[in-house]
């Protein structure tokens, strides 16, 4: 059998996990498509929830169908939309479902997405939801009362080493460490020097980080990550990389920077692993790696 | 103090247009300092709506009034007369105050000219600000005096999310990250430590949560 994802974690190998985005409707050929092609290059799975407020197929679905597919499904869960029971109830659902591992996150403003006006929850926040989960580990939920039947999450979390406000950043990053977050997923990271920053204070702690490479697909979009994304910052020499080349090959050169930064992670061992992000491209992926050496 | 804005003109005309004398009534207190429903505003209000009224070719009587509190019987009171006379009453005061009206004069419809939007107060001349939720179970002392729950667009209570940039919200580039505010507050307090520690989940409890919050006090029921 295959290594679960906890178990490739400890293993000491570079470690590679890729996103998966869930259609918006129930035609998922696509996302069939692209899980049969990235399943057994990578080795996990995420499944965005309701990316960017926009509604969508759940990642539990989603990851259910990664499962059957042979592939090893990462549950990302959010707190906008769940309050904590339906938050735990669904935990305990992508358990028996055979989805072990679990990405507890904030989740964006609702504002930002395709609901305006909809209600959000935020009854707990990303750290209390990790607790939640080692909670149900132990067989309590937040109630306090006793679970018929425990769980077992790899349980990871996120961090945004570009962060502008670090100390603040930092603050939530060694809460998630203490209540039990095993790994990190970063936010985008497009410079290296930073990311050696973060990681020089993530290394005093015994979690597995997985650098956040967000593949550019153009300048048009290096120059919105640096208008509207909090803790992204494409730097000038990127963009003038994505400008210089002929029309029509922007992809190709986005395709080379995330391979040549996947490699100098590695090569350095700044990080010992990535998250590649290649938001519903996920066919460019298997070319990255290639590219990687990897 | 409890902030509100005057509903647009167009909404009220509707609520109303149906009536042939209606009295706005406004109310001394928060709405007064907010600069939405108090005397002043009760005139233009009024006169607003004579003349959108009019363009239909509706001419109904309007009275105007105003009275210290809509929120205590003993003010409502005093406008008994005035609403005998009237077929409707336009209340520009906070929803708890049209409420109160609403249940105090009984047979009368009352409406809302204001949209009642939060607690708090004017943080510079022409703009106020939210500070307060009312969740019941103040934390304010764990947070240097900035509260997480009215500050923080996702009411996080364990430091700021990824969406924080150059102190500001990812909702609203004008809008401070609260959580930012805080760290900021308690550093300067060194009181860093005690946001260091896990928060549990807040006990939504004492939040609307069990429906019509009331307090109930032996020691000053007469």
């Amino acid at each position: 059998m295959a290594k679960s994802f906890k178990e490739i974690l400890s293993s000491g190998e570079f470690v590679i996990t890729s996103e998966i985005g869930p259609p918006k409707g129930t035609n998922v050929e696509k996302m069939v498509h692209h899980i049969e092609l990235l399943k057994d290059k990578v080795h996990g799975l995420n499944v965005t929830d309701n990316q960017s407020s926009v509604m969508r197929l759940s990642s539990l679905a989603a990851c259910h169908i990664i499962k059957d597919n042979g592939g090893e499904p990462i549950l990302q869960m959010t707190c906008r939309d769940r309050n904590r029971m339906a938050l735990q109830s669904d935990l305990i659902s992508a358990y028996v479902l055979g989805i072990h591992n679990v990405l507890c996150l904030s989740g964006d403003h609702i504002y930002l997405g395709d609901h305006k006006g909809a209600k959000q929850v935020f009854d707990l926040d990303s750290v209390q939801l990790i607790a939640a989960v080692k909670g149900l580990e132990q067989g309590k939920d937040l109630g306090g009362n006793a679970l018929d039947g425990a769980v077992e999450f790899c349980v990871g979390a996120t961090a945004t080493p570009e962060a502008d406000r670090m100390d603040a950043q930092l603050l939530k990053f060694r809460k998630k460490v203490k209540v039990g977050a095993e790994f990190f997923q970063t936010q985008a990271v497009y410079d290296m020097e930073k990311l050696k920053a973060f990681m020089e204070y993530a290394m005093q702690f015994e979690v597995k980080i997985l650098a956040g490479i967000l593949v550019l697909i153009s300048p048009g979009m290096a120059k919105y990550l640096n208008a509207n994304v909090a803790g992204v910052t494409v730097p000038q020499e990127l963009i003038d990389e994505m400008t210089g080349v002929e029309k029509g090959k922007a992809l190709q050169k986005g395709i080379e920077i995330a391979a040549r930064q996947i490699k100098q992670i590695k090569e350095e061992k700044i990080c010992p692993g990535v998250h590649i992000m290649a938001i519903g491209k996920e066919e460019i992926v298997p070319e990255i790696l290639a590219m990687a050496g990897l | 103090m409890i902030v509100a804005e005057q509903k647009p003109i167009q909404e009220i005309k509707t609520m109303m247009a149906k009536y042939q004398k209606i009295l706005v009534v406004g109310c001394g207190t928060c709405v007064t300092v907010c600069m939405a429903g108090g005397e002043k505003e009760v005139g233009i209000i009024a006169s607003c709506l004579r003349m959108a009224l009019k363009l239909e070719g509706k001419e109904p009587e309007i009275i105007e009034g105003c009275i210290q509190r809509q929120c205590e019987w003993e003010f409502i009171d005093e406008l008994k007369e005035k609403v005998e006379g009237v077929e409707a009453v336009l209340s520009s005061a906070c929803g708890v105050g049209v409420q109160a009206l609403a249940e105090r004069v009984g047979n009368k419809p009352v409406y809302p000219a204001l949209n009642t939007t939060f607690m708090g107060m004017p943080k510079e001349h022409g703009l106020w600000v939210e500070n307060c939720r009312g969740c019941g179970n103040c934390g304010l002392g764990k947070f240097g005096g900035i509260c997480p729950i009215a500050r923080c667009s996702k009411e996080l209570l364990n430091g700021p999310c990824g969406g924080s940039q150059n102190g500001k919200c990812e909702v609203n580039k004008e809008m401070d990250c609260g959580w930012q505010l805080i760290y900021e507050r308690l550093n300067v307090l060194g009181q860093l430590d005690q946001i260091e520690d896990i928060i549990l989940p807040e006990d939504w409890s004492t939040d609307r949560d069990k429906g019509q919050r009331r307090i109930l006090r032996e020691d000053v029921k007469i």
